[in-house]
C-alpha cells in the first residue's frame, strides 16, 4: 500500500527526514511512535501530498507522489490534532461541502450514515464552533471516512481527548481497521498504540529504527522496545 | 469487502462552486469579514471627506484617489481575514487533501474575495457619492472597477496563500501585495478619472486595457503557481 524508499526532507538548513525507508501492506494498522521532533508529522505530511520531500520515492497504491497525487489524495483520509473543519458551518454542511470536494455520487445518503456512524446526528444543525474538543474530533474522523478511504493517516488523533472521547475514538478506529483498511497513525501513547496497531515502527532521528510485529510482542516489552529504539546510538 | 460509498474526483468548475458555497456560506453566518471591510471603508471615506476639505472641482479630481486607496486598505483586511479562516483550524490543509486540481481552490477563494469587494464596493459608492456629491454610476467607472478588482483578487488570493503560512502574515500580505498592485492602481485611477471627467472612450481605451492584460496576466500565473505556493 505505502513504498517509501530513501525519504529526504529539509527545512532550510535542518535535515528532518534522513533517508528514510517504510513499507506498509494493505490493511496494516501501523503505529508510528517517536519522540517529539523526530519527524512523525512531516513524514505523514509528505505521504497526505502537503509536503514535498526533498529527495527519495513516495508510491501510495501503486502511484507515485508528487506526480500523480491527485490520485492518492482520492483514497486518503487524514485526521490530525486539527479538526480541519469550518466553526462557521453546521455539523452537516462541513459534512456536505467535503462530500462536494470528493465528488460522492450521493451525498445526503452518505452525510446521514457519517454521522450516525460518530454519534453527531442529533447535532448535524449545529455550528462545529459550539462543539466541544471531543465531538469535534469526532466530526473530524467523519470527514476522514466520508469517501471511504483505503488509506487512514491519523497524526496524534487523541491529543486533547478526555476518556470517553478516547474510547469512542478506539472504537471509531476499531472499526475502519476491521473493515481492511489501512492506518497509519503517529502517536505518544505507547499501550495504546500498542493495543490497537498490528506493528509498531519508531521513527527517532529522521529514520526508522525499529520496527516490530504486536501479535509477536508481549505488552510488557513495548516500554523497553520504544526505549531501546530511541536511544542515541553512542558517539552520536 | 465492498466500499460503502462511490465517488469520482469532483470537476474543476464544481469544485469551484463549492468553495464559494462554502465561503459565501460561512460569511453570511458570521459576517467578521464583511462587517470589517465595510465599517473600515466607510471609515476611511469619512476620514478623506473631514481631512480634505476639498472644493467641488477638486473633489471630483482626488475621487479616483480616495476612492483606490478605500477599496485597497478594505480589501486587504478581507483577504487576511479569508485566508485566516482557512488557516487558522487547519481547514487549508483539509482543502489541499480535497482530489481536486488545486487551482480549482484558488479559482474559488478568488471569486469569494471578490464577492466580498464588490460587496463593499456595492456600498461604498452611494455613501461616497452622497458625501462628495460626485455621481459614481456611471458603467465606464463600474467597468474600471469590476476590472480593478479582478486583478486585486487574482493577486492578493495567489499572495494571501502565501503569507498565511507566515507567523507575520498581517503584516507580510500589504508588503507583498502593494507593490505588485502598481500597475493595476495607476491604470485603475487613470481611467477611473478619464470617465469621471468625461473623457472619450479612446483616451481611456489604455488604461482599459492594461487592466484587462494584468487581469490575464495574473490569473494565468495564479493558475499555474498556486499549487507550489501552498505546499511546503
Amino acid at each position: 500500500m505505502i513504498e517509501v524508499r530513501r525519504l529526504v526532507k529539509r527545512f532550510g538548513l535542518k535535515t528532518v527526514l534522513r533517508g528514510l525507508d517504510f513499507q506498509v501492506q494493505p490493511g496494516e494498522f501501523v503505529a508510528l511512535l517517536g519522540p517529539n521532533g523526530a519527524g512523525k508529522t512531516t513524514f505523514l505530511r509528505i505521504l497526505a501530498c502537503l509536503s514535498r520531500p526533498n529527495l527519495g520515492e513516495v508510491s501510495i497504491a501503486g502511484c507515485r507522489l508528487p506526480g500523480q497525487a491527485a490520485a492518492v489524495r482520492m483514497r486518503l483520509g487524514v485526521v490530525s490534532h486539527l479538526p480541519l473543519l469550518y466553526g462557521d458551518l453546521t455539523a452537516e454542511e462541513n459534512l456536505r461541502f467535503f462530500a462536494r470536494m470528493y465528488g460522492l455520487r450521493q451525498p445526503e445518503k452518505r452525510i446521514a450514515e457519517v454521522l450516525g456512524l460518530v454519534g453527531l446526528a442529533p447535532r448535524r444543525r449545529d455550528l462545529t464552533r459550539t462543539f466541544s474538543r471531543g465531538m469535534q474530533q469526532r466530526l473530524a474522523i467523519g470527514r476522514a471516512v466520508l469517501h471511504d478511504p483505503d488509506l487512514m493517516l491519523l497524526d496524534e488523533p487523541y491529543t486533547g481527548l478526555d476518556q470517553d472521547a478516547c474510547a469512542m475514538l478506539d472504537t471509531l478506529l476499531g472499526q475502519v481497521a476491521a473493515r481492511g483498511r489501512t492506518l497509519v497513525m503517529a502517536s505518544h501513547d505507547l499501550e495504546r498504540a500498542a493495543g490497537m496497531a498490528s506493528r509498531l515502527d519508531v521513527l527517532s532521528r529522521g529514520v526508522i529504527t525499529a520496527s516490530a510485529r504486536c501479535d509477536e510482542m508481549d505488552p510488557s516489552q513495548v516500554q523497553a522496545f520504544y526505549r531501546q529504539a530511541t536511544e542515541a546510538p553512542r558517539g552520536a | 469487502m465492498g466500499r460503502e460509498t462511490s465517488s469520482a474526483p469532483a470537476s474543476f468548475i464544481s469544485a469551484v462552486r463549492a468553495v464559494v458555497w462554502k465561503d459565501l456560506a460561512a460569511e453570511l453566518r458570521s459576517r467578521e469579514l464583511l462587517s470589517s471591510m465595510l465599517v473600515f471603508a466607510l471609515l476611511v471615506v469619512l476620514i478623506f471627506n473631514f481631512a480634505l476639505e476639498l472644493d467641488p472641482q477638486a473633489r471630483l479630481t482626488a475621487t479616483p484617489g480616495i476612492l483606490w486607496a478605500t477599496f485597497v486598505f478594505a480589501g486587504t483586511l478581507g483577504l487576511n481575514r479569508s485566508m485566516a479562516i482557512e488557516k487558522d483550524r487547519g481547514c487549508l490543509d483539509g482543502l489541499l487533501l480535497a482530489p481536486v486540481d488545486r487551482s480549482a481552490i484558488y479559482f474559488g477563494k478568488a471569486i469569494s474575495n471578490l464577492a466580498f469587494m464588490v460587496i463593499v464596493e456595492t456600498v461604498v459608492l452611494p455613501v461616497y457619492s452622497l458625501l462628495y456629491n460626485v455621481n459614481l454610476f456611471q458603467p465606464g467607472l463600474l467597468l474600471v472597477i469590476l476590472l480593478g478588482s479582478v486583478g486585486y483578487a487574482a493577486v492578493g488570493t495567489l499572495l494571501a496563500s502565501m503569507a498565511v503560512q507566515t507567523r507575520t502574515r498581517d503584516v507580510l500580505l500589504p508588503i507583498l501585495l502593494f507593490p505588485l498592485l502598481i500597475p493595476v492602481l495607476i491604470a485603475a485611477v487613470k481611467a477611473s478619472a478619464g470617465f469621471l471627467a468625461g473623457l472619450p472612450l479612446a483616451d481611456v481605451a489604455p488604461w482599459l486595457n492594461l487592466l484587462l492584460a494584468y487581469d490575464v496576466i495574473f490569473i494565468a500565473i495564479s493558475f499555474m503557481v498556486f499549487d507550489y505556493v501552498v505546499e511546503e
